[in-house]
């Protein structure tokens, strides 16, 4: 199967919903001729011109709003957010319009709309570039959160996103842009609330998200290395989120670590940890562990900024010593 | 009242009624909040009728409108039915809105309504991809985002305005400066000249007498017209005044605003009953046609009324349901 890039496989799914549905339309800050400082979009403005490839001035909660309502009225837009960061500056138009919309207004509202933007430190961005914020969108009812962790995932989500009647938004990994995965030539769609088991293991499972599924996996390498098998799941959506496929692994492995560069506290961690404490309890043999970004705002200096996210060799060290049944201390 | 142009006796009986039966609406509305028969809170419009009716009665069915946390006029003015909204003020789950947006979320889609909105200002972006989507469709439709003078102080309205200016889209501001943002002077928040703003990007500005309804409908059919044909945005300041306090609860509010102000206005600048004496100054309607207008609409009120007070209340199952839309297969 032929290898591409995750900024390709975006750029693919887009193009092929566009073809396919002339009612999507694209909105964001530098999208055209630009395509973005990823250079994701590239060619999308030279195939379907400037009247569907928009860009706009810098007034993120505008181009949101005006994307809000245009998903009301018959279209089905996608808006690009540069940065992750920046979900601040949008989240009335996202949380109190989008969200809320269809439930306020009984049913009668949709609102079909894609947010895309990216998450993921370690790009020497410092505080304002590099955050991880899903965990924010996930905790308001009426959003669909997506976190694709390959290319092949970002295609498939993309598609579903973009087909799906309500507001998703889906954070892609920035780091991740250019590496390569195998993608099939022919369409396929990824569904929403399927959670993909990447390894199978008998002794620990290892829940993670977007960037820290490639964490999970080398974490994973080590372990085999050690005589210890591990088995990764990647929920691909939070919201909604595959319960049942990370109950039955936790009910068979009897331990779990929940791994996502969000911050820690107050996080997807937690909320994955709980879950599995209130559903899974009496099958586990170890306190459920969380190992989310560091609870600081990510520092410039790469000496620094390499300490706040999650490696495989931490991962791989709370494994051995739930497998171990020693205490930690995660303070 | 400004002369009149196109218009037949059957238009001008139509926008009396339907002045008046925003009036008559709110009127009910405050009994059943006084009455603690009402959950919540509520913001009158009694006092601007002429600005939702003269504007709303310039549009097509099909054409947008977005509304605010004052949104009853609006809601009436481009179409909707008592029944469904006084259910929905009451929570019941014949309401337009199932019971579930209220007084402060009122939407009415199949007119043409998107929906009140509960956070100031917050509905411009959304009044504004209305207007976006109709020019990338094609669908001729033309959008009204109303909005008060108090959500000129939002952000967001000067970034969409930019945008649809940018963009040449079919979207019309309507600043209903009703001279006080919630407990405060307009004069105390905004500086400068409320046009200037608009004006600033670009965009065609009016200011209209928001208490001439014939004025404000004249202004509005040829502002929608020429958005249709592709010449919007447009902005206009329409000035008016807000009988109650900002909401049912504010009675108390001579620190703000005096007993003497709110007695000339409603004496002297009441758009319905100028407008009806001018009906029969012009020989359109006997004052006896228009107070058997205003009986029948009564009627119609305390039907509905009764109507709402005795519907059911939503299936507690109802709660779960419509936080996500179900995708087709």
């Amino acid at each position: 199967m032929r290898e591409i890039t995750l900024s390709k496989a975006v750029n693919e799914a887009i193009a092929e919903e566009m073809r396919r549905d002339p009612t999507i339309f694209l909105l964001g800050e530098d999208v055209a001729e630009a395509g973005t400082p990823f250079k994701v979009l590239s060619g999308l403005v030279e195939e379907f011109g400037r009247e569907r490839i928009i860009d706009t001035p810098i007034s993120e909660p505008g181009f949101m709003g005006i994307a809000v309502g245009a998903a009301m009225t018959g279209s089905r837009p996608i808006v690009d957010l540069m940065f992750g960061d920046f979900i601040f500056l949008v989240m009335d138009q996202l949380c109190n319009q989008a969200a809320k919309a269809h439930y306020m207004s009984g049913g009668k509202l949709k609102v079909p709309l894609v947010l895309r933007t990216n998450l993921g430190a370690t790009r020497r961005s410092a505080a304002q570039h590099s955050q991880s914020l899903h965990a924010l969108v996930a905790h308001i009812p009426g959003l669909k959160i997506a976190l694709p962790s390959s290319a092949y995932e970002a295609k498939g989500l993309m598609k579903t996103a973009i087909r799906d009647d309500n507001p998703v938004v889906i954070f892609e990994d920035k780091l991740m842009y250019n590496d390569k995965a195998p993608v099939p030539e022919e369409e396929y769609l990824i569904p929403f609330g399927v959670a993909n088991i990447l390894r199978k293991g008998s002794d620990i499972t290892l829940i993670a998200t977007s960037s820290m599924v490639q964490v999970a996996q080398k974490a994973a390498e080590i372990l085999a290395a050690e005589g210890i098998s591990a088995e990764v799941i990647d929920p691909r959506t939070i919201v909604p989120l595959d319960e049942e496929t990370i109950l039955s692994s936790v009910r068979k492995t009897g331990r779990a670590i929940v791994i996502d560069e969000g911050h820690q506290s107050y996080g997807i961690t937690g909320e994955i940890a709980s879950r599995i404490n209130e559903k899974a309890f009496y099958y586990l043999d170890a306190p459920v562990q969380r190992i989310g970004a560091m609870d600081v705002p990510v520092p410039f200096s790469p000496v620094l900024e390499d300490l706040t996210v999650p490696t495989p060799q931490i991962v791989a060290e709370r494994a051995r010593l739930s497998v171990k049944g020693e205490l930690f201390d995660a303070a | 009242m400004s002369s009149a142009q196109k218009l037949n006796s059957e238009d001008y009986l139509r926008i009396y009624r339907q002045m008046f039966r925003i009036r008559t609406f709110e009127d009910n509305a405050n009994q059943l909040y006084l009455s603690a028969k009402m959950p919540g809170l509520t913001h009158m419009y009694s006092g601007q009728e002429a600005v939702a009716v003269g504007i709303c009665e310039a549009l097509e069915d099909s054409d947008k409108i977005t509304s605010t946390h004052r949104g009853h006029g609006h809601c009436v003015a481009k179409g909707a039915e008592f029944k469904a909204m006084f259910c929905e003020l009451l929570g019941k789950a014949d309401g337009y809105c199932r019971g579930k947006g209220g007084s402060m979320h009122i939407a009415d889609q199949a007119h043409g309504n998107l929906g009140a909105n509960a956070i100031v200002g917050g509905s411009a972006g959304i009044a504004t991809g209305a207007a976006l989507s109709a020019k990338r469709l094609g669908t001729k439709d033309v959008t009204v985002c109303f909005f008060g003078d108090g959500a000129l102080g939002q952000g967001l309205l000067y970034e969409v305005m930019n945008m649809a200016a940018l963009w040449k889209l079919p979207v019309i501001y309507a600043c209903e400066n009703n001279l006080y943002g919630e407990y405060t002077k307009v004069e105390e928040m905004a500086a400068g000249a409320l046009t200037a703003r608009a004006a600033a990007f670009g965009i065609e500005t009016h200011v209209v007498d928001g208490q001439d309804v014939l004025a404000v409908n004249q202004l509005a059919r040829e502002l929608v017209a020429r958005a249709r044909r592709g010449e919007g945005p447009f902005f206009i300041q329409l000035d008016t005044y807000r009988y109650h306090g900002h909401h049912v609860g504010d009675i108390n509010r001579e620190y703000y605003r005096s007993k003497a102000e709110e007695t000339l206005w409603k004496t002297e600048r009441d758009p319905i009953t100028n407008f009806g004496s001018w009906l029969t100054v012009e020989k359109i309607a006997t004052e006896d046609e228009l107070k058997a207008i205003d009986r029948s609409v009564r009627a119609e009120a305390e039907a509905a009324v009764a109507y709402a007070l005795a519907a059911p209340y939503p299936d507690a199952a109802e709660v779960r349901m419509h936080v996500y839309a179900e995708n087709a297969a």
